[in-house]
């Protein structure tokens, strides 16, 4: 590089054409940066348009929810001109009447309802039965819904409904934390029977850690032989890596269900064996052991390859000097070994956590009741109850946890230095 | 890029034109769906030429109402429970339906009085009528096969796994039925915090034993398989692999959970007007009879029961293995469809926590 | 992995423990893909070896679970096997169908994933390059994003109503989702990051004096683009090619979500069938999708072994 802020006797560096040296080297740099630019360009717009803006798209249903309030506009419009702490009085009860007819000619009670059932369980038929009779109903409307429903003069059913005036809520990310709204608005957590998504959460961290923790394990013996074999036998042996490595997802799942099946092969084998017996054959597959058989020999491959490639690096003589100076093999291994496979251990741990975290398809077959995480959650929001709200409050924390755990591998291993097979 | 824009229009079009004569039928899969088939999609293909494209899914409610509010509606026509029926029509999601197109019965009578009270709705025209019950492998319990929802939960008496639908509805309502609620109670109880807790408590003393499912398909699985002992399921499949594919099957009729399957026909469905005259057809009194034919189902009809003799084979007799049978129908629960309609977030979340705990 | 002469009796005995447990690890990887190809040819619908099969009696074993995969769905199943049967199990039977979908997704979606990746690998291998780390976390993050998470923001913004198509009732506004050209669109996205990851790969090893020893002997940058860095990237193309077609595949969730029942693919067959009944005929199908990876596996290595030819290494 030529560094063209020297002052000279004639003045700064020219260029043969006479053009100051320094801007026609940023000229030109600008110039090849952009042709780079130009080369990732039509991939990134690719990605941001089918990718990332769906997932933005998605993910904002978390924080908005208009089921209630595009169907209740009368009801909107008083929430709006009476702050939160006015008394519900006759106007309220004839906006609600209103409502409810518009409801009922649209077809709407129903998605209204389940909006607010989100809140308040049981409150879905309120808003489905009222509508029936909302025309018929004679003022005062205020004593004729309560004498329709006790709930109509419950506060609580009052308060909710304000919260779903606002299309914008948190509500969600709430309920995604097992807690909800007391009648003041205040934020309590669900009765204890009702809580299901930390717990779910923190299973999915503990399997994700326990599936980590067991491939490393198996992953380092056969890293480290691999590696330290001669070319020829390593590469026939690194078959036994890849072919698994290469088999469909789902054709390997389908195994483990022909090994773990308790009239399957492994229990038929046992038995065999006399090491149970036919009464004691034993439950290895739809629940969490299944779950955790199956993701560890599925990940198995990806903590492997990276300690395979770092463990290469390592050149032998090291672990022979320490020998040498008196260090037993334990000693050697542990302090002149290990040290140096971290990387490796960091770089397949970290992989195979972040793809554990999002595993969705061997879970929903082999996981049974326990065996479950929280991406199989979310599929039941989105394809069961179609609760999309909670769904996506749920994906958000899946994915916020996920990117953390992305950050730190870029930071410890550099996203650019991924590799595969 | 130009091209890739054609290339996808293309495809698009593609998507578009193969859509013309056809009918995208939503069942529940297995031997049900096979029965459909046989019984409505065959015929009514050869009558009007139009092909019928039968999808499987869960519970095809679901499809439905997620194409519905997504905005992309390509399936025709579903079969769905009450509950799920009474729900999306509440919702706006359904066409509604004209019992005026409903063929009447070969006598005459008019089809809303052949048909079983509750099988027309606003939105629904039911075909059948089925139940959940339970079945056992007659091979692994013994000289004394169970008969009733207790023996169910009686691991002692009768060990070995059982197979449950993961799912609070019927679960719920199986458990407060074995603890000893009268069937017409079971909802009352239901509706309070100690029906729940009752209910799960009941769950809880064979929670270590239990396989869940999903699909209706696999309990039948499951006990040919060997890895349950009793599971409930719905009855019509447990009839298909008993007397279709000779499994030693036996069925307690005791505390089975009625419900309708019905035909509804979403709001937006690119092909409506071939998707009533399917509907028609396919609930006539011959047709549903047929259907009898293939699953051991009850017509929803009157008129079609008469018509009901054997099964396809030509020597089994279908009646002992109908649920409408009134020797089978012996404490019958009939399902709520108001009920879950409004507590199946809670219930269902309840049953989610107890299930992880 | 010799032993040292100096090692003592205990060291010995960890060694050999050593290499039992390693030998055990192996059989935890690869006895569960080998296993189900002979319970593939089980005359009964069991999931494990009959006595028959233990004996190696001829009778244990049989095609039954072949023939219902290629019977499966046709609508003459029993006819004769003549041209006629042949063409209803074309143009009929399911899982020729499914294999059909696969095929058309596959290539398409790698074709695509391929060639937007390529071109932005050797963008984002340019020394130049503003951002490069910012952008190859965006362009990675279909491979760390939980795939239900992709699934449902897909399954949601296909639905929507933005595509222009000329149908048949003239010009409307169509959806991708329940179109090839949706899945294709998924897929592309899927296997992107494998592109990029395997490409840049290549292209970091890759010696750039040989552009300049081309532009010196008077190659234009075309021509040394297409002449030297074309076919010495080629290799690491093709396996990221090769990573991309096998996550389309492969790939389920998308399907589930985004599919209709004329996209339907072998993973979404077999989800069904997995769900429904895991008769033997799933293990038929799994058996020749492991054939299937087991020839993707040699030309991935002898791929690896001629790009270490031309780059002058000597192949291990």
């Amino acid at each position: 590089m030529t560094d063209a802020t020297l002052p000279t006797p004639s003045g700064p560096l020219t260029t043969a054409d006479g053009r100051p040296l320094k801007a026609a080297l940023a000229a030109s740099l600008a110039v090849r940066r952009r042709r780079a630019l130009m080369l990732v360009a039509p991939l990134f717009l690719f990605i941001l348009i089918s990718f990332i803006v769906p997932i933005g798209q998605m993910l904002f249903k978390s924080i908005y929810n208009d089921g209630f309030s595009k169907n209740a506009p009368a009801l909107v419009q008083w929430f709006d001109e009476h702050p939160k702490g006015s008394e519900i009085d006759e106007s309220a009860y004839a906006a609600l009447r209103s409502d409810l007819i518009l409801m009922r000619e649209q077809k709407t009670a129903g998605e209204a309802g389940t909006r607010i059932n989100y809140d308040i369980s049981g409150t879905r038929s309120l808003f489905t039965g009222a509508a029936r009779k909302a025309e018929k109903l004679e003022p005062p409307y205020k004593e004729a819904f309560i004498a329709l429903d006790k709930d109509w003069g419950n506060p609580n059913v009052w308060r909710a409904l304000r919260s779903a005036a606002n299309p914008f809520t948190i509500d969600f990310y709430l309920a995604a934390n097992d807690m909800t709204r007391d009648e003041t608005g205040a934020i309590t957590a669900v009765p204890k029977d009702q809580q299901v998504y930390k717990k779910l959460m923190g299973r999915t961290l503990m399997l994700s850690i326990e599936i980590t923790a067991l491939c490393l394990l198996l992953g380092f013996p056969i890293a480290h032989l691999l590696a330290t074999l001669p070319m020829r036998k390593a590469m026939l042996l690194m078959i036994f890596v890849l072919l698994p490595f290469w088999t469909s997802l789902l054709v390997r799942t389908t195994s483990w269900m022909v090994l773990l099946q308790s009239q399957g092969v492994l229990n038929d084998v046992f038995v065999w064996l006399g090491v149970i017996g036919e009464d004691g054959r034993i439950q290895m597959i739809y629940n969490e052991m299944g779950t955790i058989i199956a993701m560890t020999h599925i990940l198995l491959p990806f903590t492997i390859l990276p300690l395979y490639s770092v463990m290469k690096t390592i050149p032998p003589s090291y672990v022979r000097a320490a020998r040498s100076l008196g260090a037993t093999s334990w000693t050697a291994f542990r302090r002149v070994y290990l040290p140096q496979t971290l990387p490796g251990v960091g770089a397949g741990g970290l992989l195979v956590f972040i793809l554990a975290m999002g595993y969705y398809i061997t879970p929903a077959l082999v996981g049974g009741a326990d065996g479950q995480m929280i991406s199989n959650m979310i599929a039941f929001h989105m394809q069961k109850s179609l609760n999309w709200s909670l769904a996506a409050a749920l994906a958000a924390q899946l994915l916020v946890v996920v990117l953390i755990f992305f950050w730190i591998y870029d930071k410890l291993v550099g996203i650019d230095k991924m590799k595969l097979g | 890029m130009k091209k890739l824009l054609v290339l996808s229009t293309a495809l698009v079009a593609t998507g578009f034109a193969a859509q013309a004569q056809e009918l995208n039928v939503v069942s529940w899969g297995g031997a049900y769906t096979v029965s459909q088939v046989e019984a409505y999609h065959k015929p009514f293909t050869e009558m009007t030429g139009i092909k019928i494209n039968s999808i499987d899914a869960d519970n095809p409610a679901a499809p439905v109402k997620a194409q519905a509010e997504a905005g992309n509606v390509s399936i025709d026509l579903a079969d769905v429970e009450l509950s799920d029926a009474i729900k999306m029509c509440d919702e706006g999601l359904l066409a509604e339906i004209d019992p005026s197109i409903l063929p009447p019965a070969p006598d005459g009578t008019p089809a809303t009085e052949d048909f079983v009270p509750g099988a027309i709705q606003d939105c629904a025209v039911a075909n059948i009528v089925w139940a959940t019950v339970i079945a056992y492998d007659k091979t692994k319990v013994g000289d004394t096969p169970p008969t009733t929802v207790g023996d169910f939960f009686d691991t002692a008496k009768y060990p070995g796994k059982r197979g449950l639908l993961k799912s609070a509805k019927r679960t719920m309502e199986l458990a407060l039925y074995a603890d000893g609620v009268a069937p017409e109670e079971i909802y009352d109880v239901l509706g309070t915090d100690e029906g729940v807790k009752r209910a799960l408590a009941k769950l809880d003393t064979i929670k270590g034993d239990i396989v869940w499912w999903e699909a209706g398909a696999q309990p039948p699985q499951l006990l040919a398989d060997g890895e349950v002992v009793m599971t409930n399921g719905y009855n019509g499949r447990f009839f298909a692999a008993e007397v279709a594919e000779g499994k030693p099957f036996g069925t307690v009729w005791d505390g089975s959970y009625m419900d309708y399957d019905l035909w509804v026909i979403p709001k937006d469905a690119p092909h409506k007007e071939d998707a009533m005259k399917f509907l028609a057809f396919s609930t006539d009194t011959q047709r549903l009879a047929d259907q009898a034919k293939w699953i051991s189902y009850g017509p929803a009809r009157k008129s079609s029961n008469a018509l009901v003799g054997l099964y396809q084979d030509g020597k089994t007799e279908m009646a002992p293995y109908m649920p409408t049978n009134p020797a089978n129908m012996m404490s019958p629960i009939w399902t709520d469809p108001t009920f879950w309609a409004d507590h199946d977030t809670e219930l269902n979340e309840k049953f989610n926590a107890w299930l992880a705990s | 992995m010799a032993l040292p002469v100096y090692a003592s009796p205990l060291e010995k005995l960890w060694h050999y423990a050593y290499l039992v447990l390693c030998a055990l690890i192996f059989v935890f990887l690869i006895a569960p893909i080998i296993i189900i190809i002979p319970l593939s040819f089980n005359a009964e619908p069991y999931f494990t070896f009959t006595d028959k099969m233990l004996t190696f009696d001829p009778e244990g074993y049989s095609l039954r679970w072949y023939d219902k995969l290629i019977t499966f769905g046709m609508a003459e199943p029993d006819a004769p096997r003549n041209m006629a049967f042949w063409l209803d199990f074309w143009h009929n039977a399911t899982w020729m169908q499914v294999a059909k979908n696969s095929v058309i997704i596959g290539v398409c979606a790698t074709v695509l994933s391929a060639g937007l990746g390529t071109v932005a690998a050797l963008g984002l291998t340019r020394p130049e390059m503003p951002f490069r780390k910012q952008i190859t976390a965006v362009l990675i993050s279909p491979m760390i994003v939980p795939i239900i998470i992709s699934a449902t923001g897909m399954f949601f913004f296909y639905s929507g109503k933005w595509v222009p198509n000329v149908g048949p009732d003239g010009f409307e506004w169509g959806r991708l989702a329940g179109t090839y050209a949706g899945i294709i669109l998924a897929h592309a996205a899927l296997g992107i990051p494998f592109v990029i990851i395997t490409v840049t790969a290549t292209l970091s090893g890759f010696d750039q004096s040989l552009v300049r020893a081309a532009a010196s002997l008077g190659a234009n940058p075309r021509t040394a683009f297409f002449r030297v860095v074309m076919p010495l990237i080629m290799p690491g193309v093709i396996s990221g090619g090769l990573f991309a077609f096998v996550t389309s595949f492969d790939e389920v969730v998308a399907v589930l979500f985004i599919a209709d029942h004329t996209q339907q693919t072998i993973p979404r067959q077999m989800w069904n069938g997995i769900r429904e009944q895991i008769s033997p005929a799933i293990l038929a199908v799994a058996t020749l999708l492991v054939l299937l990876s087991i020839s993707m596996l040699t030309v991935l290595e002898l791929l690896r072994r001629r790009s270490e030819r031309l780059r002058g290494m000597t192949p291990s």
